[in-house]
């Protein structure tokens, strides 16, 4: 009798599979971190290369590249499972199922958000964003991508289950994901200015702390509907 | 409490009852809106500052209210079928949608025509707008999630978690964007109106109570309607298309006369 | 089928045998709709340890929809289903500690080997046997594919690979969906090797299957859907 029991032995247990599952298809992980970049890239051939113009939008610009790789990457959480059947094996662990998103959305955000902390400076230095915005960059990154990988998760669950289910899958998303936009690119562009942005931060950390103890139950509701 | 609500739950009763209400709402509710108008177009003065553009408030108040309203009620209908197995719940969310999408959208074109006026422009990115937008946002994201499902039971259950979901987001969505203009844009706060002139305000709420009374005759009209269309199979209805029949009303099963 | 429940829910032990007295499983009145179409109504169901209960029936007849209510994965329109005297529902993760569920889609992943895959499933599960997993892959006929990605193996090795997630779990209730799919002469002897094995254990299987299964002194319960 060995292996893993209870609550955090099944977390343990369910991250490591799906960190495993993306080693073996790193193609999938590395694909929406492209896009993040490519999108970057976009907008100063778009708009021309003037530092002043790039550095206004910057803010913006990284946030919006965020929230649509964040997005890109989301259908990825539940998909496989769902074809193959082991998200019906999941939902009858001796679990609650809360917990099987926790790590779906945990894994998502490794995978996606963390990847993007790392990203982001190289980015915003091509923006011409000043030294103290980055480092504030970074915080509403870390802050903010987590909430994006939690809210994710209940619109994939969702939308796991419909044949066209990306498209529909944005649209249920991306409004939810305004909040998060707003105080992040929000707080970005305060910093730029130079002012504070210890408001912008404590109301991304209240999302963040909202999102954690709520989404994982509306997901979890979600996903049970979505294999029935 | 209970009991009514199983009682109420039960499509039949509910078209019987549905049915006698309905004039009398209906009613109602021309008298209020047709007074709101009255009073709002004819005998209100018109602004010192937006001159005769202020008469777009009677409408495009309202129109908010309710849109704001109807997302609520939505989501609690929509709680109330998920958690209790109500069909009656479900079929009301499902038809608030559409109309709370409406209001929403009448809302929208009715603060475009009066920001032309005021701002001298057809869209401004007012925080009172922009959150319209949004919940217009949600209002499709949600009917396009339940059009998406074949089974209306998990049509049901599914766009339910979306509209609780939602209903929790959308204070979070308006003070946020709330926030975002006043940082953006200071200069557009105080345009609407903090105070008001009782001359003013009673056409308002004359035609705010006439445009919820709207939507709930709307709603008996549409709930009744998706009630029969589910209800098709059960002997009541059958009963009630061929009473219908014997007075030529319908041909066959289906074909309107 | 008013079931009374003996012992408080909450002392109940998986490993000690369920009392003799009370059905392990029961379903009450249970009825499903697909659309507009009833596919069963008034279904009663009991099932205590050491029986098989073969669901049979025309295809589109429910048999699938039946399993999947009793796993607790779909909701019936009408109907309970108790474990052991509780709602399914309500004891969810008691009543899936003790529950293994294969069906049509068996959720063998095909990037991870058959050992992972078994790997994963133990570690997951409410109670493992004492089956290792290098046995229980032997067992199901799977010496020397322990490390190939799943997604090389035929669909019956892969059923295979599903089939050994049964012997490292200490589950009571098998829920089988149409197990001998894919499966050639030997996997289909296998599948009732392990029924006989388990039932005679004390176990109890739900198999829906248009095969005849052939087990020995096994209490077999028919339920026909139509």
């Amino acid at each position: 009798m060995s292996g893993a029991t209870g609550v955090w032995g099944a977390l343990g247990t369910l991250i490591r599979r799906d960190l495993l599952l993306a080693l073996r298809r790193r193609a999938q992980v590395l694909n929406p971190l492209v896009f993040f970049v490519i999108v970057v890239t976009l907008f100063p051939l778009g708009l021309g290369p003037a530092p002043n113009l790039l550095q206004k939008l910057a803010p913006g610009v990284l946030w919006v590249a965020a929230l649509l790789s964040a997005m890109l990457s989301l259908e990825a959480m539940f998909h496989s499972d769902f074809e193959d059947g082991s998200l019906e094996q999941l939902l009858l662990v001796p679990q609650p199922v809360f917990i099987i998103v926790l790590a779906k959305a945990l894994t998502h955000w490794l995978l996606s958000g963390l990847p993007l902390l790392l990203l982001a400076p190289i980015l915003a230095l091509w923006l011409h964003l000043p030294n103290e915005a980055i480092l504030v960059l970074l915080i509403t990154l870390a802050l903010g991508t987590p909430v994006l990988s939690l809210i994710g998760a209940i619109g994939v669950a969702l939308t796991v289950g419909l044949r066209r289910g990306g498209v529909l899958l944005s649209l249920l998303v991306l409004p939810l994901y305004i909040p998060v936009l707003i105080m992040g690119a929000g707080a970005v562009d305060s910093a730029a200015a130079g002012l504070s942005v210890g408001e912008h931060l404590s109301i991304l950390g209240a999302l963040l702390a909202f999102a954690v103890t709520l989404a994982p139950w509306a997901a979890g509701a979600a996903l049970r509907i979505s294999v029935e | 409490m209970w009991l009514w609500i199983h009682k109420f739950g039960s499509p039949k009763y509910f078209y019987s009852v549905s049915g006698k209400l309905l004039p009398w709402v209906a009613g109602a509710t021309v008298l209020l809106i047709v007074m709101g108008l009255y009073l709002g177009l004819v005998t209100s003065p018109a602004d010192y500052q937006q001159r005769e553009t202020v008469r777009i408030m009677y409408i495009h108040v309202p129109s908010a209210w309710n849109s704001m309203f109807i997302y609520l009620l939505m989501a609690v209908a929509a709680a109330i079928g998920l958690i209790w197995n109500i069909k009656l719940a479900d079929i009301v969310a499902a038809v608030s949608a559409p109309i709370g999408a409406s209001f929403t959208f009448i809302t929208l074109v009715t603060g475009s025509l009066w920001g032309k006026p005021m701002w001298g422009t057809w869209w401004e990115w007012d925080a009172r707008l922009t959150s319209e937008l949004i919940l217009l946002f949600l209002y499709l994201g949600y009917i396009a999630l339940q059009s998406a499902f074949e089974d209306r039971r998990l049509a049901a259950r599914a766009s339910a978690v979306l509209a609780i979901v939602g209903a929790v987001n959308v204070p979070i969505i308006y003070y946020s964007v709330q926030w975002w203009n006043t940082l953006h844009q200071p200069q557009s706060l105080g345009v609407g109106m903090s105070t008001i002139h009782l001359s003013m305000l009673w056409p308002l709420l004359i035609m705010a109570l006439g445009f919820k009374l709207l939507y709930v005759v709307i709603l008996l009209m549409r709930t009744r309607a998706e009630v029969l269309e589910r209800e098709r199979n059960n002997a009541w209805v059958q009963e009630l298309a061929q009473a219908l029949a014997g007075r030529d009303f319908f041909r066959s099963g289906n074909e309107y006369r | 089928m008013g079931t009374s429940v003996r012992q408080s829910p909450r002392e109940y032990n998986p490993l000690v045998a369920a009392d003799e007295d009370q059905p392990a499983l029961t379903a009450e009145n249970l009825a499903c709709e697909r659309g507009d179409r009833l596919l069963f109504s008034g279904l009663n169901i009991s099932l205590d340890a050491g029986n098989l209960m073969l669901v049979e029936g025309p295809n589109g007849s429910g048999k699938t929809s039946l399993l999947r209510i009793l796993c607790g994965l779909a909701q019936p329109s009408a109907g309970v289903v108790r474990w052991r005297g509780e709602e399914i529902g309500k004891a969810r993760e008691r009543y899936c500690a003790e529950l293994m569920y294969l069906g049509h889609n068996h959720g063998v992943k095909g990037d991870f080997t058959p050992y992972e895959n078994l790997q994963i499933a133990r570690d997951l599960a409410g109670a493992q046997s004492a089956v290792t997993l290098d046995d229980a892959l032997y067992d199901v006929g799977l010496a020397g594919f322990e490390d190939a990605p799943a997604r090389t193996l035929s669909a019956g090795q892969r059923r295979r690979v599903a089939l050994a997630r049964l012997l490292v779990t200490q589950a009571r209730l098998w829920v089988m969906d149409e197990p001998f799919t894919a499966l050639d002469t030997d996997g289909v002897m296998l599948v009732e090797k392990m029924l006989e094995r388990h039932l005679a254990q004390g176990g109890m299987a739900l198999v829906s299957t248009h095969h005849e299964v052939r087990v020995t002194e096994v209490n077999i319960i028919r339920l026909e859907l139509r």
